[in-house]
């Protein structure tokens, strides 16, 4: 599938082209995505370092300082993003928030793709009835909206966020799935997945350490299309109040509860909402320009 | 066509049977809802007579047959909560969701087609990069965040409209325009990379070249050869209707079909449940049926059967 080229431009071999190369990539960028690309590193290292730069635990009380406004608003510098209507730093709770809002988007996008790929090889690799389950379950995964099936899910077991993560898990595998058994099928036609097959490797080491790096470029885009609207799931359902659970808070948490007090205190929900539009076109912007890039099939 | 439509018939029928065994295992499979819905520590006999009353007593693939049989003959169960037909409360809330959907859907058409080929037409020009941006931004931005925004500039900050509720027709605007801007930008960007697929094709050219108006060859022969991988995208709209009316109808207190979906996942009113993602399915299935023999009106190779082949595989 990949020309020589643009294998060598996706996957340098060694950390001085590899350092080489990212600086290249980050000049070829427009002023957008650079913007983007920083943003998502800002939002990454918020996620990280949460911890260290929270002023207050994010769940602290101050019932003295309910609903302060935010520095910019009129505020005390005490609480820089103001306080909710339980005197909670609005900040610390903010940036617990992209951290957990994160982490389930990450952890899902991952389990999404090796759910997926793993369908996709299993399609290919045995055809025949197996192949046909798998576009079965691909149609059918297709044509529900995937909020309804979260939604019945959450219905009949419950939540946690164990159960949730795995939910969110499901979100997009069926995306890559189809490119993974369109890819492989391709690839297993062409001679390197042969030669190494009469060489005696097993169908694992063939699909991991041959196939897979070979289709790695088109599957990396489609998760970072899969991860911002993994996001946007996340938030839309803890927003229903049927995602993540109290005490714990994501972004779509935040702006749930902040609801609340729009007419009185908008500052509880504008900054989280702030965090999840940017971030999600962000990283949507960065996919779409690696897309352009790096997608051979587009071309 | 005839043989393609009936294999999309059938598959629409497995995809609806595969929902509802979907529904009916996890349903089974989470425990026992006589636990749920009565509290742990109601007396024995009294959770006995709610599964004797509920039909939980059966053997697992009785209660599977069973229900099928039901679902033939048109009971779709009761609201284990208020004990009125399921069926009834979600049928009930329909009208209300159409009043929001359709007006949605007819706007969210205008925007996202007249923006995706303007784009097309004038592409890399700035209005484009423009109306990109602006397509992704809108499509990143979840509902629940556009509609509270609205709401935040228009009803508290203005005092314009109303903020929630389904009194007058004013209440409608804003939950109108939250539901089709999101729809409008995907819609846009298939529009805009299907129009310049077609604009590059020989046929374009040998239109213009033959000395035809420009909004000719735009109208007749650009956009219906645009229009056909555009209508997936709608097929997948018009089923998704009630996917999206769930948030929307949530931050606008609209009484419709999602927020009946919300409120009866959080009490578990199972037999609500089931009877709206059977009502989800089948819009799907029937949406996607209608895309396939729309298909065949506007691609005369779909209709002779040349085109099928390459659609189902």
């Amino acid at each position: 599938m990949n020309a020589p080229s643009l294998t060598e431009k996706n996957q340098p071999e060694d950390a001085v082209s590899s350092g080489k190369s990212a600086a290249m990539l980050i000049r070829s960028m427009p002023l957008l995505v650079r913007l983007c690309a920083l943003w998502t590193v800002v939002v990454l290292l918020i996620a990280i370092s949460a911890d260290f730069i929270s002023p207050y635990s994010y769940s602290q009380l101050d019932l003295l300082a309910r609903l302060n406004p935010p520095v910019f608003w009129g505020g005390s510098s005490d609480h820089w993003l103001g306080t909710d209507e339980l005197g909670r730093d609005v900040m610390s709770r903010l940036f617990h928030s992209v951290r957990i809002s994160l982490l389930v988007a990450f952890i899902s996008t991952l389990l999404s793709a090796t759910v997926g790929v793993l369908m996709g090889f299993a399609a290919a690799h045995f055809r025949g009835w197996v192949e046909q389950l798998v576009l079965t379950l691909v149609d059918f995964q297709a044509s529900m909206p995937f909020m309804i099936i979260a939604l019945a899910v959450l219905a009949f077991f419950g939540n946690t966020l164990v159960l949730f993560i795995a939910l969110m898990g499901f979100y997009g595998w069926e995306r890559s799935a189809r490119i993974a058994r369109g890819l492989t099928i391709a690839a297993n036609e062409q001679g390197y997945a042969a030669a190494v097959y009469d060489l005696g490797a097993s169908p694992w080491r063939v699909y991991l350490l041959h196939i897979l790096p070979n289709i790695a470029s088109t599957l990396i885009v489609s998760i970072t299309l899969t991860f911002p609207e993994v996001i946007l799931l996340e938030s839309g359902l803890s927003f229903l109040g049927l995602g993540v659970q109290p005490p714990m808070t994501s972004l779509g948490n935040m702006v749930g509860y902040g609801r609340e007090y729009l007419q009185t205190a908008p500052w509880i929900l504008l900054a989280p909402s702030m965090f999840i539009v940017v971030t999600t076109f962000s990283v949507s912007m960065l996919g779409d320009w690696l897309r352009d890039r790096l997608d051979p099939t587009l071309n | 066509m005839m043989r393609f439509l009936v294999i999309r018939f059938f598959r629409g029928l497995l995809t609806l049977f595969l929902v509802l065994s979907f529904a009916f295992l996890i349903l089974r499979s989470t425990g026992d809802p006589a636990m749920l819905i009565m509290s742990a520590d109601a007396p024995p006999e009294a959770l006995e007579a709610f599964r004797k009353g509920w039909g939980l007593d059966a053997p697992l693939w009785q209660q599977y047959v069973g229900y099928f049989k039901n679902l033939a003959h048109g009971h779709f169960g009761y609201s284990m909560r208020d004990k009125s037909p399921a069926m009834d409360l979600v049928l009930a809330r329909i009208p209300a969701t159409l009043t929001l959907a359709l007006p949605a859907f007819a706007l969210k058409l205008l925007i996202g087609i007249s923006a995706g080929v303007y784009a097309a037409l004038h592409r890399n020009t700035w209005i484009d990069r423009l109306l990109i941006s602006m397509s992704i931004a809108g499509y990143t931005m979840p509902s629940f965040v556009l509609g509270l925004v609205l709401v935040l500039i228009f009803a508290v900050g203005l005092g314009w409209l109303p903020s929630g509720g389904d009194a007058t027709w004013q209440h409608a605007i804003l939950p109108v325009i939250t539901l089709s801007l999101g729809g409008a930008a995907v819609l846009a960007r298939f529009t805009r990379s299907a129009m310049l697929e077609v604009m590059g094709q020989p046929y374009i050219r040998t239109a213009s070249a033959k000395g035809l108006v420009w909004h000719r060859v735009v109208l007749h022969h650009a956009m219906p050869n645009a229009a056909i991988p555009t209508l997936t995208v709608i097929g997948f709209m018009i089923g998704s209707l009630i996917a999206g009316a769930v948030v929307v109808e949530s931050v606008f207190s609209w009484p419709g079909v999602g927020r009946l979906l919300v409120t009866s996942v959080a009490n578990r009113d199972l037999a609500v449940v089931q009877s709206l993602l059977l009502l989800v399915a089948t819009t799907m299935v029937t949406a996607n049926l209608v895309v396939d023999i729309l298909y065949g009106w506007i691609d005369p190779r779909v209709r002779t059967g040349q085109a099928a082949q390459g659609k189902t595989a």
